[in-house]
Formats: structure tokens, C-alpha cells, sequence
């Protein structure tokens, strides 16, 4: 319960931060760090446009992208702390669940009939499909050294002691980091702030929404991201006592976002048809991982 | 007993009776028949699934000696199966063939093999004679050749018919091969005979003997490689006969397999080394098939090559676990496979009969030309939209449910600390991973381009929605996909006596692994579908006072129409394709845009199987070139065919001649 709370607290300044250090990496002062939600709550009170060739689907995404998102959150866990969500093989759950919201996402992007949301909604189809085998690789990695196999007790029982261990960590921060940046579609994959639909991924697919749907949608951004750094502060926590966890979470989420800010103020986006390969690399990282892994079970002597 | 007979009698009775009556009551009779055979041999197979091995023996004759009828939990859960799809489909076949009134002989031959269909997996479930056995599934298999060739006037129809035929009888080569074997050893027909066969001999004999049959009944469910027949007999077949075709008749594949798994003692370890691989193989390589097809139904029949790679994979896991004396692995492997078994019977079958919707509909199954049939279509698109979520093992629906136990099952054996298991494990979670993504890909291309954007072609009748004849077995369906989605727990324990079998001891429920873990997913399910149901409620109260505008999509700014401009499914696929090139074979023609004034342009794609090409054409090319050589024998010449006949009889006759004489030639040699 506790990590879901700080989740959706998080979530609420995790953009203003992006966007506010690079504002101060591009030399400008930016907007406050709640922009991001203001701009949320005003598009929530707003009214919509809707396609003429959509159906159904596409009133009923944005919910079930939203929905699913929260699900996802549920099963995060603090440290030694529970989700309020969590059983043996938990992230598989986590996992395919986030995988019904992109399966909403991408079919609404397919109802407006569009000549450029289909692009998009291909891109997030094919990039999403090469995250995943890189995302279950290191929770399989991670389960076989600490020999459970669910969010809480893997994160509770994962200690560094050898060197290789905090190689391990690197890597697997390095990991989720860009499956990260994939599932959001951002830099170096995508970058949002581009104006040409051509080569937008994720902007691209929500051209159609507006109002509330758009809100929700915007917002899931940071609830994503929100989530992804409680998996990454999870890496760091073992077992601490409650206010020391609580200060790390929020340390590691503030530089988390700032590495995200200046990932993006630094990086240039890669080749759109490259993209594809870069992220199927990322299981290679993961099994680079479970090799680790092997090599501190003593499997190699 | 009597329910044998009645089961017996009803057949020929319906048999008897369907050629003779009117076309109205043909379908009639065959659905009846269809409900009574169900209702007969389930009150068995019900009775089987509570753990009591139920045993017959038929006198038979003096060929075949005494016919043993033995229906445990594996059989039981099988026909049980077999029975509810079979019966979905007899009620929506019942309102599809209406179109098809005036071909009265053809309906009467087609309900015929209906119900001997139904009887012979139902037989083949239960018989344990290896002669009567060949004898059902002989019947099975040239009875779905008549339910694939209905449409026997189109030249495609029949090529898959012939291809099919050829195939399943190459299948009843091999297992004729497994069971003469057998019973030439131990000189008995009795499926019990394998068994004291394997044990009282070598383990790689017990090897070699499971991969005859292996090979036999991977052709029957379409393992990688010999998978090829079974893309084009699912789209020549009408719509009800490739859902259950798909949904269960490839499974009886998978008993076979089961089945021989429970009879031969071999080497656990390596039989579930080698099906894992062949399994993996087979997932990967059917969805990343189905993913460039063109037309709907083969999308569909490519996919269930996957899922059989997904059943396959818990099989394989499932026999890891005997080898390693992991329970725990034993129980999640098998109720994996088993459970996905069931599933994919549910989905597959719910997919086709909405493909069957689309295509009376429009008369087409090129998901190029089909497009925006979510409007006039709403039930069809929302019965389709639940079964690809289910079969991209999404929650909540019942297919994550079976990956989830195989998923449990990998992470369950990285435990146990064995380099070479380990690496495989870590395989498939990739595989699997990989699997799931890809299924994903190919589920929104073909819900998104056939019922979604706008209509991209213009039919002679415009489409509307199907008779509700058609939807009540669909929703049917339907609740049963959703209801294994929420209550995984209570199926799972509800045939933990099939899964008990390969454990060798019973098992509780409250002791099976991963049960907390499923009663939870259940729970998560329902809160799941709940939340979405209370954020779009929210949505609804929030925007219900604002205004709400309705305009053409955005364009950049142009207006027109946009029929023509709206992404295909080809371009969804497009990026996946460049990628997936170099590993399969696609058939480019492009006629490319030049000049000032351009004509125009053009491009095609034809997706074709590498396998096949490797596995059946170039073989087929390679034998046709020897036998064109020998062409000249073939002159036309009245007087040469007398002389091969003459030749012929020479050989025959003294060839044994020849030998008797040159033996005793040598011995009276021998003896100088």
C-alpha cells in the first residue's frame, strides 16, 4: 500500500523535473514543476473532438490504458514492503497487464483510420514486443540469485556483496532504465518534442485524442515513469528501516528524473529503423546479466 | 456398458437417417445427434475426471482380439473438450451452412462427417487397441478431409484437401510403424503391451519408440516442421469446421503424445529436452508467420502452430520435471499444457467463428480489402476483440492464465541448479517473452485492420450484423473464456486428476503449487476489469455536461476522404518485415514510380513458408527430376508394355529361382 501511495505521489512531479532540468541544461529558467499535472486537471475539464471513423474502441481505451497502468502500480513494492498486489511470479502479471493498456493504445491508434497514427501504432507494437523478452530475462536472472520469485521477496533478499554483484546492479539499472525510455517512447528512442508526425512514435498515436482521454493519457507518462524508478529505487533497497526507505525512494526517483532530463538535453534520437535492433541489444545486456548471475552461483567452477 | 451402445447405435442411426431427410432437417438431426453423443460419452468422461479409471473390454475378433475401452482422467478431459467444441460448433454450423441450402447431397455427406468425426476423437480417446485405434483414427482423418473439401469446386479447396490427406496418412504410416513394432515384440494389441515393452527394455529403445509415434502425432497438431499441411486446410474449410479442426481435432495430437508419455518409459530428461527445443522452434517460428499473412483464416491456422509450440513447451517442461523428480515442475508443466490445451480450443475456435461472420459477410478474407466491419458488425468485433486479447495471453482473460502456470514453471526449475537446464530455461523465457510480444503484434494488425478505421474496399451488399443463431454459441464461448480467466483456481483443481497422472501420486488441492498465486490472479482479474469499469465511469460523469464534437480525423490539415490514405495492414507490419526478412521467404513484385509523369505504381507481397519450401518443394523438384528420366519407358508402345509385363513376370518368378539355384551351387561348391 505504502509504495503505491509514494508512487502516485511521485508521479505528480516526475515531468515538471524532466522538463524543468532541461529547461537549465538548454539555459532557460522553465516552468514550475507542477506544470506538467496543471496542464493535466485543465485538459480534464475540457470537451472533446472525436473522429468520425472511430468506434467504441476508442472511447473506451484511454480507460483501460489508464486502468491497466494503476494495476501495474499495484504490484510495485517498497523494499521489504509490499505491493498491495503480490504472489509467486508476480511480474509476469505486471507485465502482460501494462500489455493490455498498449494493446488499447494501439488498436484506438488503428480506429481513427488515420494515414499516420498506424505508424506510430506499428512502431509501439514492434518496439514494446523487443522490451519484453529483455524485461523477463532479468527478472528470471534476478529470481535465480535470490532463489524466489515475486516483486517483494526478490527485492528484500537482493544484497550486493561481490564485486560482480554490483556490476550486476549497474546493468540491470541500465536495463530498466531504457525499457524505461522504450515503453514511454522517449529519447533516445523517440523524442516527444518532435512536430513532424513522420517520425513521432508514441505522440503520434494519441493525435486524435483530446480532453479528458488526452489528460489521462498524458498522465500515464508520468505514472509510468514513476513506476519504473520505484523498480530501479527497489534495486538499492534491501532492508532498511521505513524512513530511510522512504528517502531513498525519493532520492533515487529525483535522480532518476534528472538523468532522464539530461539523457534527453544530451542524446540525439537514434535511427528510426535502427531503433529495433538497439532494443533487441537490450536482452543481450540482460542476459549479460544471467551469465553474471551463473558466475556468482559458482555454475562456472 | 449401455452407454457404449447407445453411443454405437445413435451413429448409424444418423448416418442411416441423414441422406434420407430434407434439407431443413439434416441440420437439425446432425445437431441432435451431436448433443447426444456429447451428453452419452461425457457422463463417462465426467465420471473419469473424479479419478475413476473406467474399463470395458469388447470381444472383438480374431484379428483384432479383445478390445479394451479404457477411459482414465487424461481421456476424460479430453473428450470432455472435444464434446463442447464440437457442440458450439454444430450450433453455429447449423445457422452458417443455411447459405449452402441447395447443395443437398454435398450437406448431407458434410453432416455425415460431422458426426464421425465427433465419434472417432471420441474413440480415439478411449480405444486401446493399437488395430482399432488405426481403424478410428483412419475414420477421423477421411472424415475431416470431407468436412475440408465442402467447397470442393475450387480448385484451393481441394489442393489443401489432397495436401492434407497426403499428410495425416504419412502421420498413420509412422504410428502403424510405433505399434507393429511393439506388437511384434510382444506379440498383443494392447496399449499395456507398450508400456511392458518400454520397461523391460533399454532406454534408448523406449526413445526411439516414443519419437516414432512423437513424429505421428506432432504431424497430426502441426509441430515445426511438420506443420505444412495445416495452413491451408484451416482457410479452405468452412468456418465451423477450421474452429474445431483448430480447436480440437490438431489436439488429439497432443493426447497422442500425452498418452505415450504416460505409456513409454524412457528418458524423461532428454524426451523433454528435445520437445522443449522442437516446441520453442515451433512457437517462434508460427507466429512470426502469422504475422506477414494476407489472408484472415491462414492468420489464424499459423497462430495455432504457435500455441501448439506453447503446449508444447509446458509438455517439454513437464518432462524435465519427471526427469528431475521435480514435482512441483511435473504439476506446473502438465497443467500448463493442458490448461492451454483447453484454451486455445476456446479462443481458436471463437477467432474462426468470427472470421466465419466476416466472411459471409463480405465474401472475402483479404485483410487488405476488409476494413471498418466494427460498425455494422459490433458484436462480431467485440467477441473477436475478447479472443485475441485471450490468446495474447492478456489478462483477464484465460490464455494468461495457462502461460502464466508454464512461466511458473520456468521460474520454478531455475531452483534447481544445473547449468544445461538453466540455459534452456533462460531460452524459452526469451522464447516465450518473444512469443507474446509477436502474438500481440499480429492480433492488432488483424483486429485493427478487419474491424477498425474505414472500409477499404466497396462490397456488393453492404455488410451487417449475423442472425443471432450465429452469436448465442459465441458468447458461449465467450463465458467460459472469461470465467477461466476469473476462477483459475477452480479449473485447475477440477482436473488435477489428469495432472495426477503424470505425478505418479494424488495430489490435493490445497498442496498444489502455484494455487495461492492463481486464486490471487483471479481476484487481480476481477479488480482489474472492475477498476477500468470505475475510471470510465468517472470519464463518462466528468465529461457528461461538455461538449462533445464530432469531425474527420486529423490529416495534417486535409479533409477529404481518407479510405485510401489510412495505414494497411501491410504497412503496420512493414518495419517487422524488413527485420524478419532474411528468416523467411517473402515474394516481392514492385513496379516502382519514375519519370516527370508517372504511371502507376504497384507492390505485392506473397508470404510463402521457408520450411516448406526446403522441407516439400525442393524434395518433391528432386524426385519429379529423377522420375522425368526415366520418361522413356513410358513410349506409348503397345509392344514395350507387353515386354515390361513379360520382364515383370520373368523377375518374379525367377529371381527366387535364380537364388535357390545359385545357393545350392554354392553348397555343392563348398563341399568340393
Amino acid at each position: 500500500m505504502i509504495s503505491f501511495i509514494l508512487i502516485i505521489l511521485t508521479s505528480l512531479f516526475f515531468g515538471g523535473i524532466i522538463i524543468r532540468t532541461k529547461s537549465i541544461a538548454s539555459g532557460r529558467k522553465g516552468p514550475g514543476i507542477l506544470q506538467p499535472v496543471k496542464d493535466v486537471i485543465r485538459l480534464l475539464k475540457k470537451g472533446a473532438v472525436f473522429s468520425r471513423t472511430t468506434s467504441f474502441i476508442f472511447q473506451i481505451a484511454p480507460s483501460i490504458y489508464f486502468a491497466s497502468v494503476i494495476m501495474a502500480i499495484m504490484v510495485v513494492p517498497l523494499g521489504e514492503y509490499k505491493g498491495i498486489i503480490s504472489f509467486e511470479g508476480d511480474f509476469v502479471f505486471f507485465a502482460y497487464v501494462l500489455g493490455v493498456g498498449k494493446f488499447f493504445n494501439i488498436i484506438a491508434a488503428l480506429d481513427t483510420g488515420s494515414s499516420f497514427e498506424g505508424m506510430g501504432a506499428s512502431r509501439e507494437a514492434l518496439f514494446s514486443m523487443f522490451a519484453e523478452p529483455a524485461f523477463f530475462i532479468l527478472m528470471g536472472s534476478l529470481a535465480l540469485l535470490t532463489g524466489h520469485s515475486s516483486f517483494q521477496e526478490i527485492f528484500a533478499s537482493l544484497h550486493f556483496g561481490s564485486y560482480i554483484s554490483y556490476i550486476l546492479g549497474v546493468l540491470a539499472t541500465f536495463v530498466l532504465v531504457m525499457i524505461t525510455m522504450v515503453e514511454n517512447s522517449r529519447m533516445p528512442i523517440d523524442d516527444p518534442k518532435t512536430h513532424l508526425e513522420l517520425t513521432m512514435v508514441h505522440e503520434v498515436m494519441i493525435l486524435d485524442n483530446s480532453g479528458f482521454d488526452l489528460g489521462m493519457i498524458l498522465y500515464v507518462i508520468n505514472l509510468k515513469f514513476a513506476m519504473y524508478g520505484a523498480l530501479i529505487a527497489n534495486l538499492f533497497m534491501g532492508t532498511f528501516p521505513l524512513y530511510l526507505t522512504i528517502s531513498i525512494f525519493f532520492g533515487m526517483q529525483l535522480l532518476f528524473a534528472i538523468a532522464i532530463g539530461l539523457l534527453e538535453s544530451f542524446t540525439a534520437r537514434f535511427r528510426m529503423n535502427h531503433n529495433a535492433q538497439y532494443i533487441l541489444a537490450l536482452s543481450s545486456v540482460s542476459l549479460l546479466i544471467f551469465l553474471g548471475v551463473l558466475l556468482i552461483l559458482g555454475q562456472f567452477s | 456398458m449401455q452407454i457404449i451402445t447407445a453411443f454405437i447405435l445413435t451413429i448409424f442411426l444418423t448416418i442411416l437417417l441423414v441422406p434420407f431427410i430434407s434439407v431443413r432437417w439434416k441440420g437439425m438431426v446432425t445437431v441432435a445427434a451431436v448433443v447426444i453423443l456429447a451428453a452419452l460419452s461425457s457422463v463417462i468422461a465426467v465420471e473419469a475426471m473424479s479419478g475413476k479409471q473406467i474399463e470395458y473390454f469388447f470381444h472383438g475378433s480374431l484379428v483384432t482380439k479383445e478390445i479394451p475401452v479404457r477411459v482414465d482422467a487424461l481421456s476424460g478431459f479430453f473428450i470432455l473438450m472435444i464434446n463442447f467444441t464440437f457442440l458450439t460448433g454444430a450450433f453455429y454450423g447449423l445457422q452458417y451452412m443455411k447459405a449452402y441450402r441447395n447443395q443437398k447431397a454435398n450437406l448431407a455427406l458434410h453432416c455425415i462427417s460431422y458426426i464421425l468425426v465427433q465419434a472417432s476423437l471420441i474413440s480415439i480417446c478411449s480405444l486401446q487397441n493399437t488395430i482399432v485405434f488405426l481403424i478410428a483414427w483412419e475414420i477421423m482423418a477421411l472424415s475431416s478431409f470431407m468436412l475440408i473439401i465442402f467447397e470442393h469446386n475450387k480448385r484451393d479447396t481441394l489442393n489443401a484437401g489432397i495436401n492434407f490427406l497426403i499428410q495425416s496418412h504419412i502421420c498413420i504410416m509412422f504410428l502403424m510403424l510405433g505399434f507393429i513394432w511393439v506388437a511384434l515384440k510382444m506379440n498383443s494389441f494392447d496399449f499395456r503391451a507398450i508400456t511392458a515393452y518400454s520397461t523391460s527394455n533399454s532406454l534408448l529403445t523406449g526413445f526411439a519408440l516414443f519419437f516414432c509415434f512423437f513424429i505421428a502425432f506432432a504431424i497430426k497438431s502441426g509441430f515445426v516442421p511438420f506443420h505444412t499441411w495445416l495452413p491451408y486446410a484451416h482457410p479452405a474449410a468452412p468456418s465451423h469446421v477450421s474452429g474445431v479442426m483448430s480447436g480440437v481435432i490438431i489436439k488429439i495430437g497432443i493426447y497422442g503424445i500425452l498418452r505415450m508419455l504416460l505409456l513409454i518409459k524412457s528418458d524423461y530428461l532428454v524426451t523433454g529436452y528435445v520437445i522443449l527445443f522442437i516446441s520453442l522452434l515451433t512457437g517462434i517460428y508460427g507466429v512470426m508467420l502469422a504475422i506477414i499473412q494476407h489472408n484472415l483464416k491462414r492468420l489464424l491456422a499459423y497462430h495455432s502452430i504457435e500455441n501448439i509450440g506453447i503446449i508444447g513447451m509446458g509438455i517439454g517442461l513437464g518432462c524435465i520435471g519427471i526427469g528431475k523428480g521435480n514435482n512441483a515442475l511435473i504439476v506446473l508443466g502438465f497443467a500448463g499444457a493442458l490448461l492451454h490445451t483447453l484454451n486455445h480450443s476456446l479462443f481458436k475456435s471463437l477467432l474462426f467463428y468470427g472470421a466465419g461472420n466476416v466472411y459471409q459477410a463480405t465474401h472475402t478474407m483479404d485483410i487488405e480489402k476488409l476494413g471498418g466491419m466494427g460498425k455494422p458488425m459490433s458484436h462480431t468485433a467485440f467477441l473477436f476483440l475478447i479472443a485475441s486479447l485471450a490468446i495474447c495471453g492478456l489478462p483477464p482473460f484465460n490464455g494468461f492464465i495457462s502461460e502464466f502456470l508454464i512461466y511458473n514453471g520456468m521460474f520454478t526449475s531455475l531452483h534447481s541448479s544445473d547449468k544445461a537446464l538453466l540455459s534452456w530455461i533462460v531460452c524459452s523465457l526469451f522464447g516465450l517473452a518473444l512469443i507474446g510480444g509477436l502474438a500481440m503484434l499480429c492480433f492488432t494488425k488483424a483486429f485493427g485492420s478487419v474491424f477498425l478505421g474505414t472500409v477499404r474496399h466497396h462490397f456488393h451488399h453492404t455488410p451487417k450484423e449475423v442472425v443471432i443463431g450465429k452469436l448465442i454459441p459465441m458468447y458461449a464461448v465467450l463465458l467460459l473464456i472469461i470465467g477461466i480467466g476469473l476462477f483459475p483456481k477452480v479449473l485447475i483443481t477440477s482436473f488435477s486428476k489428469s495432472v495426477s497422472l503424470f505425478t505418479g501420486s494424488d495430489l490435493s488441492s490445497s498442496h498444489l503449487p502455484a494455487g495461492d498465486a492463481l486464486s490471487m490472479i483471479g481476484r487481480c482479474a476481477a479488480a482489474f476489469i472492475l477498476l477500468a469499469g470505475v475510471v470510465y465511469f468517472i470519464r463518462k460523469r466528468m465529461t457528461v455536461n461538455k461538449p462533445v464534437e464530432f469531425s474527420s480525423t486529423w490529416g495534417c490539415g486535409y479533409v477529404g476522404s481518407t479510405e485510401k490514405m489510412q495505414y494497411t495492414a501491410s504497412s503496420f507490419i512493414r518495419a517487422y518485415r524488413k527485420l524478419a526478412e532474411p528468416l523467411l521467404s517473402i515474394y516481392k513484385k514492385k513496379k516502382e514510380i519514375k519519370g516527370v509523369f508517372p504511371g502507376k505504381g504497384q507492390q505485392e507481397t506473397h508470404p510463402y513458408d521457408k520450411t516448406e519450401e526446403w522441407l516439400i518443394d525442393r524434395p518433391l523438384q528432386l524426385l519429379k527430376g529423377f522420375f522425368n528420366r526415366l520418361t522413356f519407358l513410358q513410349n506409348g508402345n503397345l509392344q514395350f508394355y507387353i515386354l515390361y509385363g513379360i520382364v515383370f513376370i520373368t523377375l518374379v518368378l525367377g529371381v527366387p529361382f535364380a537364388i535357390e539355384y545359385f545357393k545350392t551351387l554354392f553348397q555343392f561348391l563348398n563341399k568340393l
